[in-house]
């Protein structure tokens, strides 16, 4: 610890956020990516891009939805349905395989769950549409990581967020020239462009930075801090449960079998009461049985909060049993948005692609200030070095964490979308083999940076992930009719696809540049010689 | 001599750092405990607040614990505070529970 508020507080910034720095990175990254969830899987399901044709009405689909998984999964004790929207042409079903009951291997099985994409307007199983997890995958690595449990990868993701919470605040804190910030970059100048990098990326989007770790810790508060429930409900969940978010108890089977009633009438019915939003999502439980029940929850309806308002009727009468979420408590409400704003499901197009350039903007925040511990530090080792000394352990270790995080990651996304590009589309598996080419790739750039962390290192890897990002328009062109040729010349597809691409070409041309850069800057150093490279710089301002 | 400052650095650094995740938790779940109990609000509602509140308690907490001069004096403030939320927390949990 070093004496004064500022420096102290310039260490504590440091620290904490270089320990967690390359966990977050693949939380902000797939964060980000999650903002166009639906598209991205849209994208990755080529067989329906022509697919989107007349919108089909909510109850229509909800009917033939509940007729397929009356058929396929009798006895099952949950259904649950995803009915169609704008973002989204498909029905989606899952449900909770019987006791006993292996799983089928098709259509996505994981767990206990199976699901299926269904075609809204005859409620049959879309078979030709090849097997992905598209960008739910992406967005449960976000929170859920991948090959561990989801409870620790959570309680990991929650540390790696309180960490990123106190390095927003002691950075804060540490700063005396907040606003200036925003305008200050001196290029070429080593730590300091590094630093006015990080500095201008930081405090730009520094509300969206400060409200998505807040918010994001809001989202599994309950797991995190269970302390307000233990002492005012003695840590009966369920109570608490009931009375804030008015979650009935779901009854146990009764045996007594009764056929469930059709579920038109009711979504017409939920449709009346929300003034005609149309309802995003049907669960029902226990199909079959007298027990069984019946929910439908309205679509966010541009609403902030994420508190949807649901209706639950009786299954096997049709009778409405209860209302919830039609007039939620000030604190409640209060939490509501703030996962609302997390997830931003209420947004629009443009809203939304400014919440994913803000995503972005944390992406070169996280990776400007894991590289600028390595310039310092190796700047404190400068005449060590040029002693001919090796760099240390520690600054080894971070320069190559940061090559196989900052330049790997990239590389991983990109091996995710070819894998569901090249992959035969009738593949047992298909959507485990999309992941492991993740894995696959992401594991090869992160040992190839461990054995030779060095420039020439950065720029292989800034290369190949430029070229295979850029190079995923082409891909798709090759291997669909939805290129950009017909996406955007002749206005055919949805824009989604011509959306993705045009992103993932920015994004290819961005690391292009970036790896451009870096090779003419090493060419230049070539040129003159190592003594003159500036160094014992100190930042009056101490950041970090 | 040298040495021994920077072993004494690093068990000061350490100790902040358990302070400040385990003490700094402690205190964010005891004062979460006691508001969602004392706010006056149904249940609730006041279960909601204190939640919410309880991640910029804790982040409080962790910056206090490194600004303070010396290790020694954030472990005392972390106990002080935990005493007296703590006590406060039972005596609250002993009225509810007698009065219901």
């Amino acid at each position: 610890m070093r004496a004064g508020l500022r420096q102290s507080m310039a260490w504590l910034h440091g620290w904490s956020g270089l320990l967690v720095c390359w966990v977050l990175l693949l939380v902000f990254c797939g964060g980000t990516a999650s903002y166009f969830k639906d598209e991205i899987t849209l994208w990755m399901k080529p067989e329906l891009h022509r697919a989107a044709a007349a919108p089909v009405p909510p109850a229509e689909a909800a009917t033939l939805a509940v007729a397929f998984l009356q058929r396929n999964a009798p006895r099952s004790p949950r259904w649950f349905i995803s009915l169609p929207d704008e973002r989204s042409p498909v029905t989606q079903v899952l449900w909770i395989r019987a006791p006993g009951e292996p799983g089928s291997g098709i259509g996505g099985s994981r767990g206990r769950f199976e699901s299926r994409t269904l075609d809204p307007a005859t409620g049959a199983f879309l078979g030709t549409v090849r097997d992905t997890r598209g960008g739910e995958f992406l967005y449960r690595l976000h929170f859920d990581l991948y090959y561990m449990q989801p409870l620790w990868a959570r309680w990991i993701i929650g540390a790696c967020a309180m960490c990123m919470l106190v390095a927003i605040l002691s950075g804060v804190i540490t700063h005396r020239r907040i606003f200036q910030d925003i305008f200050t970059f001196r290029p070429r100048k080593g730590q300091r462009s590094w630093l006015d990098a990080h500095n201008a990326t930081a405090v730009l989007a520094l509300p969206f930075h400060l409200m998505i770790t807040y918010t994001g810790l809001v989202t599994l508060m309950f797991m995190y801090m269970p302390w307000g429930v233990q002492t005012a409900y003695r840590g009966d969940l369920q109570a608490f449960n009931n009375e804030a978010f008015g979650r009935a108890p779901l009854g146990l089977p009764s045996g007594q079998a009764a056929p469930l009633v059709p579920v038109a009438p009711l979504v017409a019915q939920a449709m009346r009461h929300w003034n005609g939003a149309g309802p995003s999502r049907v669960a029902i439980t226990l199909a079959g049985d007298a027990n069984a029940t019946v929910t439908i929850s309205r679509g966010s309806a541009g609403a902030l909060s994420v508190d949807e308002p649901s209706m639950r009727f009786d299954g096997a009468t049709g009778k409405l049993v209860a209302t919830s979420g039609d007039a939620p408590a000030p604190a409640s409400q209060t939490r509501g948005v703030m996962v609302g704003l997390h997830e931003a499901h209420f947004a629009g197009p443009l809203l939304r692609a400014l919440f994913f350039v803000s995503g972005l903007s944390g992406c070169v925040m996280v990776a400007t200030g894991a590289l600028l511990w390595g310039v310092k530090t190796r700047q404190r080792q400068a005449k060590a070095l040029a002693a001919g000394a090796r760099p240390s352990f520690g600054l080894r270790l971070v320069d190559a964490l940061n090559i196989g995080a900052i330049a790997g990651l990239p590389i991983a996304f990109a091996a995710y979308f070819w894998a569901n590009r090249l992959l035969p589309v009738a593949m047992a598996h298909r959507p485990d083999a999309e992941i492991r080419a993740f894995f696959a790739a992401w594991a090869v750039a992160a040992v190839l940076a461990q054995l030779h962390p060095a420039r020439a290192m950065w720029r292989a890897q800034l290369w190949t992930g430029a070229l295979m990002l850029a190079g995923i328009p082409v891909l798709n062109a090759l291997t669909t009719d939805t290129h950009l040729g017909a996406t955007l010349l002749r206005g055919q597809g949805p824009a989604a696809v011509a959306g993705f691409d045009l992103t993932v070409l920015a994004l290819g041309i961005a690391l292009g540049a970036a790896a451009w850069v870096l090779g003419r800057r090493t060419a230049a150093r070539k040129a003159v010689p190592a003594a003159r490279q500036p160094h014992g710089a100190r930042d009056a301002k101490g950041a970090t | 001599m040298r040495l021994s400052r920077n072993g004494r650095y690093r068990l000061g650094v350490a100790s902040r750092v358990v302070a400040a995740i385990g003490g700094g938790y402690v205190l964010a779940a005891l004062a979460t405990g006691l508001l969602a109990v004392v706010l006056p609000m149904p249940p609730a509602e006041a279960v909601m607040t204190a939640t919410l509140l309880s991640f910029s308690l804790y982040a409080c907490a962790v910056l206090w614990v490194f600004a303070v001069g010396s290790a020694w004096r954030a472990w005392t403030g972390l106990a002080v505070a935990a005493a007296v939320l703590g006590t406060i927390l039972a005596a609250a949990l002993a009225a509810v529970r007698s009065g219901a």
